[in-house]
């Protein structure tokens, strides 16, 4: 059976014909795996977080939901237990700086917290400078290059959730150090939760969650229900998993993200496939004397089949690569500008390679009809058709 | 005597119009030697091209037995005659039958890219059949740049690059002016007598049949008349 190599100046030859109806499959099929790319930097902003959480940190929320808040004393209560090596308040603040359409992510936590995150690059000289003044806050490499901040600045933060009980609109934090982390972007400032807390104009001595972090990893399961036990019948019930599980829940407030995403790259995939099927089922009818010309002159089953499957999978992997490529154009143009709001706003490696999978599956499948008929052509009746 | 190149043995085709059995070959008996230079005539219907595509493995008889070069090619599969097809047999067609995007150098080539030959010696042996049916100078041309005489010559370059035993021809000057036609067969001549190529030619012209040594004369699927 002829190679694939030796087939290379046919399906060079099968391309210069009918231009522009080539052009137009393939752009097609651009915007298609285009669409794929950009759904992917979605699904991976809105769910990505999820990848980067610890596996030695357990997180304690209302039972009811995420946003629900807890007294502070749950946090005293928690660090007594004796699985628990050390844990930390969050409160999310609901940061605004200059612009109220841009939040930032702002969390209240408390000192020890930088100690539970080590992917969290901190100074040592910063982090002391932070612990020792209230009023500091330790800023994401990000966000201090987005807004030029420096270490020594002071930044007029305001809150979108709260009051503080002077009346001042800002909080004036100074930034105290700046970190940057190797697997998620830097784009949080965390301010002191004993400062944000004594400010408040109300809801004072509550906060968001707690987390814990764990003597021994293993002990996640147990160490969650023994946290639990400890607040059931209370007024606020709480409800304790690991780092991985809140973050998708966390991801899943916004609905079945990947049920949707499939739902509408599949709609999408299958006008694409019947795009293909269809150019290369007329591609094969005008070849028909042609074909029959290259069975006649040896070519088998076998190569001709080859021949328009190699033509289909050209297609569809050019528009794949050209789609993708336009989609991580697009992301890159984009991610500065969405940061804060959806910090990991870029195509997965993973979904560029699943692209690519499903680009040749579809252009294997697109292909099968029409290279199976050419595959059945009788010699004799189609050359009649000259 | 040595065995013919070409041996038919009773060998009958039928083809089915709806539920009518329609017989085209009846029970013809034939023998090709190597070397011969054959022209098959007869009327619209006798069988002709029916027999040159038997010969040249394109279809398989409904009984009978085809031997060519000592291969009995009638139990042959499809993907088994493709490969006999691609070193034993070379095809000349009425309407030449190029591929329209390829140059003639490209279209000569395209038996050749069934063997494991480089493209240097691919486009070696293109380029020394164009010579040999004066095309030299036309070998980066696409088909709609040639006349009909010089699309056939390439035609006869692809048929001949593998260097084939038998040359089949359907009907190879029915499209040209007399002019062409004529410096076809002149080339037809030349392979026959020079590089002893067997050739079969399916043709309606007498002119082209006389340049032949045997003339058969087909009538309703059966020989009727042979002269030398």
């Amino acid at each position: 059976m002829a190679g694939l190599f030796s087939l290379l100046p046919l399906l060079g030859a099968a391309f210069s014909r009918h231009r522009a109806r080539l052009f137009f499959t393939v752009a097609s099929i651009v915007v298609a795996f285009m669409l794929f790319g950009l759904l992917g930097a979605v699904r991976f902003a809105l769910t990505g977080g999820v990848e980067v959480v610890g596996q030695d940190r357990i997180i304690t929320t209302g039972k009811v939901s995420i946003i629900e808040r807890l007294p502070r004393s749950y946090l005293t209560q928690v660090r007594q237990l004796s699985e628990v090596r050390q844990a930390s308040s969050l409160c999310w603040f609901g940061g605004i700086y200059q612009d109220p359409r841009k939040q930032l992510v702002v969390f209240a936590i408390d000192p020890n917290y930088f100690s539970m995150y080590p992917q969290l690059k901190v100074s040592q000289a910063g982090l002391s400078d932070w612990q020792g003044d209230r009023a500091a806050a330790v800023v994401g490499q990000a966000l201090a290059t987005q807004y030029g901040w420096k270490v020594g600045d002071l930044i007029p933060l305001k809150s979108n959730i709260y009051r503080r009980k002077d009346q001042a609109v800002a909080w004036p934090i100074k930034v105290a150090a700046i970190y940057s982390a190797d697997d998620q972007p830097a784009n949080t400032i965390f301010i002191h939760y004993d400062y944000f807390n004594e400010s408040l104009a109300s809801g004072r001595d509550q906060i968001g969650w707690v987390v814990s972090q764990l003597k021994h990893p293993g002990q996640a399961a147990q160490v969650s229900s023994a946290i639990d036990a400890l607040f059931a019948n209370s007024r606020q019930e709480t409800k304790t998993s690991t780092e991985k599980a809140v973050a998708q829940s966390f991801a899943n407030q916004i609905g079945n993200i990947g049920a949707i995403l499939t739902f509408i790259v599949t709609a999408v995939f299958f006008a694409m496939l019947l795009v293909t099927a269809n150019t290369m089922a007329q591609s094969v009818r005008e070849r028909t004397p042609e074909l029959a010309v290259l069975k006649t002159l040896g070519f088998n089953d076998g190569a001709v089949m080859l021949l328009i499957l190699s033509e289909s999978l050209v297609i569809t992997l050019l528009g794949a690569v050209v789609g993708l490529g336009v989609a991580w154009l697009i992301t890159s143009a984009l991610e500065p500008s969405l940061h804060a709001v959806l910090p990991f706003f870029r195509i997965p490696p993973s979904t560029a390679l699943q692209g690519l999978v499903v680009a040749a599956g579809l252009g294997l499948a697109a292909g099968l009809v029409p290279g199976w008929l050419a595959m059945r052509l009788k010699i004799v009746s189609a050359l009649r058709a000259v | 005597m040595s065995e013919p190149l070409v041996q038919v043995r009773g060998v009958r085709k039928e083809y089915r119009r709806g539920t009518e059995v329609v017989p085209v070959l009846d029970g013809l008996d034939l023998d090709i030697q190597a070397g011969d230079y054959l022209a098959l005539m007869g009327p619209s219907g006798s069988g002709k091209s029916t027999l040159l595509n038997l010969l040249g493995g394109l279809d398989q008889p409904t009984s009978g037995t085809i031997r060519v070069g000592g291969t009995s090619i009638e139990g042959l599969s499809s993907n088994e005659l493709a490969s006999w097809r691609a070193s034993h047999v070379g095809f000349i067609f009425q309407m030449y039958n190029l591929l329209p995007v390829l140059t003639a150098r490209q279209n000569v080539e395209l038996p050749l890219l069934l063997t494991p030959q480089s493209k240097a010696e691919r486009t070696h042996r293109a380029d020394a059949a164009l010579a040999l049916v004066g095309l030299s100078d036309r070998a980066n041309h696409k088909p709609a740049e040639l006349s009909g005489g010089q699309e056939q010559r390439v035609g006869i370059a692809r048929a001949i690059v593998t260097d084939p035993e038998l040359l089949l021809c359907d009907e190879p000057t029915g499209d040209l002016d007399r002019k062409s036609g004529d410096q076809i067969l002149d080339l037809f001549d030349a392979l026959n007598r020079e590089a002893g190529k067997t050739i079969v030619m399916v043709t309606h012209d007498p002119r082209a049949a006389a340049r032949a040594r045997r003339i058969l004369y087909l009538d309703k699927g059966v020989l009727v008349r042979e002269e030398a």
